[in-house]
Formats: C-alpha cells, structure tokens, sequence
C-alpha cells in the first residue's frame, strides 16, 4: 500500500468510529441513563459550608466536585470561614442568584433555617451537610447524631457503668451549645444516661469547638475528679485538646477519652498514639458521596424539596485495635481538589 | 475636686486584686480542691498565654496605640512553623523562619503606624485580615488546623513540660513579665514609651526618637505573639488557624484595661497587668470547677469588668486634664 492510501486508510477508520459515538452514547441497552443525565448536565452546585477550610468540609466539597464536573455540572464554592453572618449573606444572594443545587452546612439549628426554606421555595434544591438544621429540605447527610450519642453513651456504660471496677464518673465536653453535632448528640447521651444511678456526671462544659478550651476545661476537672472514667467529646477537632489534658496529666491509661469524627490522618495518628481510646469514625469521604447521591436522587425527582430525606451516614468505632485497618484519608488531597 | 485620700488610694489596680482576693479567699472556702497545689499551677497554666499576650500589648497600649493584629500573628506565624517541621524542614530553622515571619509583619504594622501615621487601631485590624489571609492562601496548605508531626522532638516541651515542677508555660509567663518590666523601666526606648504615650508632640519636641521606638514597640508585641502561639500550640499538639477569628483578642484587651492600664496610653506597669490576668484565672478556673456554662461564664466575666471599670470611673472622677487625653 502507498503511503497516501494507508493515511487514507486511517482516516477513513477514524471517520468510522466518530460516526459511531453518537449511537454510543444513546446507550440503547440502557434506556434510563440518559434521562438521569440530562437531569445534571448544565446544572450549578454551589457549595457553601461553614468553612472551607477543614477537613471534613474539603473532603465532602472534593468528592462532589469532582462528580459533578464529570457529569457536565458547573461547581462554585464560597467560604464564610467560620463567619456566620457572611454565610446568611452568602445564601442570599445564592438565593438571588439561583443555583440549581445549594449543598451547605448549618453553624447551628436556626441562623439559616428561613432561607433554606426560601431556596426550597424558588425550587432550588438543598441539601445539608453534617448538621440538621430546624427545617427539612431536600436532604440532611451525616450521621444520625442522637443514635450516635446513645451509641456513646451505652459505651461509657460498659466502660465505667455499675458493673466496672471504677469511680463511675464521667465528663461531657459539648462543642457549640446549638450547633447540631453537639446538640444532637448530648441529646441522645442525655436519653440513655438520665435513668442511670450508676453513671454520675461530673461536668458538662461547652468548648466551643475550641481545642485550647477543651484542654483547660479538661485540665480544671481532672484536678477535681483525677478518678474520672472517661470523657465524651462532642468532635475530634476539639478533642485533641481534651485528650492532650488527659495525656499531660499521666492518666491516659485510666481515663478514656471518646468521640467522633470524619475519620482523617490526623485522628488515626491520634488514636495510635494513645490521645483518644474510641473514635466513632463517620468517614467523611463517604458522606461527600452520600451528598452526591442526595443531589442525584433530588435532581431526577423533580429537585426543589419535591423529595425528603435523612441520608444517615455510616459510623463505626475506632479502636487502637482496629484503626490500621480503616483507610484514614488525607486533607491535604481534598484540599487540593477543591482549591 | 480632688478626692479624698482613702478614695484615691483605691486605684482600679486595687479595687481588681480585692475582687481577685475575695473570689479565691470564697473559692478556698467553699470549692473543694481549689486550694490543692496542682489546681494552682493549671489556673496559673491556663492563663500563661493569655498573659504574655498581654505583657506584649501593655507595651504598645503604653504608647498610645494597640495591636489588633496579635492573634492572626500567633496563628499563622506558628502554623506555618509547624508546617514547615512536618514538610521536613529541619527544627530550629522552622522556628526561625516563624519567629523571623512575626517580627516581619510586626515590623510593617509599626512602620504603618509610626511612619505612614494610619491610626493603629486601622492599621493593626487591616493587618490582621492581611496576615490571616496571606497566610491561609500562601502559607498553610491544608486544612485550617496543622497539627504537630512527631518530629517536633524537644520543642513540644514548650506547651507540655515541667520544670522544677512547674509548667513551662507558667515560666515563660514569668520569664516575659520580668523582660518587658525591665524593659520598661530600665532601658531607654522603654522610658521613652511613657513620654510617647503620654504626649507624643511634646516627645518629639524633646527630641526623642518617636518613629523607631513605635516600631520597636510592635515587634515586642510580634514576639510575644510567636510565643504565646508556640505555647497553645504544643499544648494541644496543633495550631487553630481559626482562633484568628475568634474574640480572644478581646480577652487581651480585657486583662490590660481590667488591670489598670489607661488606654489613653502612657500609664500602667507590668503589675497591672498580671492583677487583670489573675482574676482572670481565679474566675474561671472557679467557675469550671463549679461546672458553670461557658456561655454563662462569658456574662460573669463581662459583668465584672463593668464593675471595675464603673468603681474606678466613681471613686476617681475624670477632671477637664485627664478628659484631654487622646482617643485610642
């Protein structure tokens, strides 16, 4: 063959499989793909946490990111870095703006209750991360945080409960007063331990999501109580001050120090090193697909609230016994992602 | 008017260390392991960094000015220290390239004072969003909270350790109070800190170096922010970047003012401000053994410096000179 005919050749191939990708991509054996794409392609997800600069709001933001371009979705992201105000200034002019999917975080129960409502109202849909809000909308993804405080507190039960060798004593470190993780939680904590003679509270002190708060608080109470039992911590971020107290003061080994957490580096390097004894880890990679799924579930029924659902993410105890075998991620990958 | 003698003997100074005084005496009493020697050291620990927070901006408040930029110092200055370390970069360089970044952007913020003459309370806040901002686009790279890799080896001793029995922290404090004392009353930028404070036309008249000295002033400020962020953050094993945003720099400010320091500048001491932190520390280390909310707290706090604040302005009435003093 000459030369000119064997590029004649090759291009006559190429033409041959270009004409054959529309026929592809209809997909004949699959008749439902192609209506589930059309309901993203062109869509915007506009991201507004808390901050974007945490780890369990870069991980979630990430994964999305990352799912939505593939479908041909538009993804902005804004960063009230820890201000409310900004954030209820950012959700309105979302709100203005009209996104067709609002993915948020609330600061706590009620600052942005009425406009979740509103964006639900202008057909926008939302979906929650991580702390439930007063209202419903289209989705809340995160841990089923009252089952999680009953999950801890029937922890601190067997850990320190009638049966046990032990003062019977136990701290609560609570994070923002209203914030969902925190309220949720000591709720659920609240249920299981209130008929308890065995159990006896000694402190209940909100932190602030504050590591250096914790640790202070954490100190004062081990000088009152240095036969504490253990310490339930509302959230690893904050713990790491709880579990540096109780380190500091030499009573790591009779003391137990247990929270929760999206499950990063940081808090396996922790759990290895004796600061926590248990972390109930809620993986916050898997949230973040959680989130995906929620947008896709609302935006092929319709979006705009038409559909409401608690998307409760699994959580699971981490151990200095079980923690080399979870996959603990790394922010830094997350971050770079969303940046 | 001038009022009686035993009224101006009651100094705000005073009426804070009887408050301070009657809280620990009611303490003692009434708390049980209040008075226990290890409580004492954790109240006086929990307070160390709040004090040389405020050592550090008693000088600038001297001056008439005050450093708003000190905890956004603090943060990114030691993030990035820390950053550094768990990147690979060897200890001791880290902590210079840190330290030499507070005293940098300390540096800048006095000569936006001194020389560009932009009021400091303008000046310091603009720097506080610039050095938190720079530092969280540029500097830090992953999440907002670093957190200390093992290979921070001896330096951890700084927030954990013991001397002597005594937390390091504790010492430090200590350590920082005795050097900005004698700064203030033995060297000469530090003598010239009251004159700039008290009239900044008639120092330069006499011919003192007014510029550098506030500069000077801002650094110290910078130092003592590198310090105090060294000391939270080997404490907990990580640095907060968010405490920038936080109103701990409003607990600076209180300590400084509840003690007596004219935020007109030129008058308070060291004492002054270790009286304010003080009742700092018996308040709240008292109220968390009483497991008060922290919410709750924050009201008794607030309503105490009132009183102080109300006592002093009663007993020691504002006449036409001191009502002539500049705004801050």
């Amino acid at each position: 063959m000459k030369l000119s005919n064997c590029i004649k050749a090759v291009a006559l191939a190429a033409l041959g499989s270009v004409a054959a990708l529309p026929a592809a991509a209809q997909d004949p054996s699959d008749p439902f793909r192609g209506p589930a794409l059309s309901t993203l392609e062109g869509k915007w997800v506009a991201y507004l946490p808390i901050s974007a600069g945490f780890d369990l709001a870069q991980a979630w933001g990430g994964v999305v990111k990352e799912e939505a371009e593939k479908y041909g979705m538009r993804f902005t992201i804004q960063d009230p870095n820890w201000v409310t105000d900004a954030m209820s200034q950012g959700m309105t002019s979302l709100i203005a703006e009209g996104p067709d999917v609002i993915v948020t975080q609330n600061p706590d129960t009620q600052s942005l209750a009425r406009l979740l409502m509103q964006a639900n109202r202008k057909g926008i849909t939302v979906i929650q991360m991580n702390m439930q809000g007063a209202v419903q909308t289209d989705a809340y993804v995160g841990p089923d945080y009252v089952g999680l405080g009953r999950q801890i507190a029937n922890l601190a039960i067997e850990k320190c409960g009638a049966g046990t060798d032990t003062s019977h004593k136990i701290s609560i470190v609570q994070g923002v007063l209203t914030g969902g993780v925190s309220y949720f939680q000591v709720q659920g904590i609240m249920e299981v331990l209130k008929d308890r003679d065995d159990i006896q509270i000694v402190s209940s002190q909100a932190a602030d999501w504050d590591a250096s708060k914790a640790r202070a608080i954490t100190e004062t109470v081990l000088q009152q109580h240095p036969d504490l039992c253990a310490i339930l911590d509302m959230w690893d971020g904050q713990a790491i001050g709880t579990g540096a107290a109780v380190k500091q003061a030499g009573l790591a080994d009779s003391v137990s120090v247990i929270t929760s957490g999206g499950g990063a580096k940081s808090t396996c390097d922790l759990i290895r090193d004796d600061t926590f004894d248990v972390v109930y880890n809620y993986d916050a990679p898997g949230m973040g697909r959680d989130a995906w799924t929620a947008i896709m579930i609302s935006l092929q029924n319709g979006g705009g609230g038409k559909t409401k659902t608690q998307i409760f993410s699994p959580a699971w105890p981490m151990t200095k016994e079980n923690v080399d075998k979870a996959s603990c991620w790394d922010p830094e990958i997350y971050a770079k992602r969303l940046r | 008017m001038k009022p009686l003698g035993w009224r101006a003997a009651l100094t705000q100074e005073r009426i804070v260390f009887f408050i301070t005084l009657a809280l620990f005496a009611v303490f003692a009493v009434t708390l049980n392991g209040f008075l226990a020697g290890n409580n004492l050291l954790a109240l006086l620990r929990s307070v160390a960094v709040l004090g040389i927070l405020g050592f550090g901006m008693l000088v600038v408040v001297l001056g008439r000015g005050i450093d708003l930029s000190m905890i956004a110092t603090m943060a990114i200055s030691v993030a990035w220290t820390i950053q550094l370390v768990a990147t690979g970069t060897e200890l001791g360089l880290a902590l210079a390239i840190g330290f030499g970044f507070a005293l940098a952007m300390s540096f800048i913020t006095g000569v936006l004072v001194a020389y560009a003459e932009i009021p400091a309370i303008f000046a310091t806040l603009a720097m506080a969003s610039f050095i938190y901002g720079f530092g969280r686009a540029n500097l830090i790279t992953g999440t907002d909270v670093v957190y200390l890799p093992a290979s921070f080896g001896w330096a951890t001793h700084i927030g954990q350790g013991r001397l002597w029995g005594i937390p390091i922290p504790v010492l430090l404090a200590a350590l920082f109070a005795l050097l900005v004392w004698a700064f203030l009353k033995f060297s000469k930028h530090g003598f010239n800190t009251y004159n700039i404070g008290d009239n900044i036309m008639a120092a330069r008249v006499t011919g003192i170096a007014v510029r550098p000295t506030i500069v000077l002033q801002y650094m110290l400020s910078g130092s003592a922010a590198f310090v105090a962020g060294l000391i939270t953050a080997t404490a907990v094993q990580s640095m907060n970047t968010r405490i920038a945003n936080s109103n701990m720099i409003y607990d600076v400010i209180l300590i400084v003012v509840l003690g007596g320091v004219s935020l007109s500048g030129g008058r308070g001491t060291v004492r002054n401000v270790i009286v304010g932190t003080l009742l700092i520390g018996v308040l709240v280390n008292g109220m968390t053994i009483m497991d008060i909310q922290y919410t709750i707290q924050n009201v008794i706090k607030s309503v105490i410096l009132l009183m102080a604040i109300i006592a002093d302005s009663v007993l020691n009435p504002r006449d036409e000179q001191t009502g002539q003093q500049g705004d801050i």
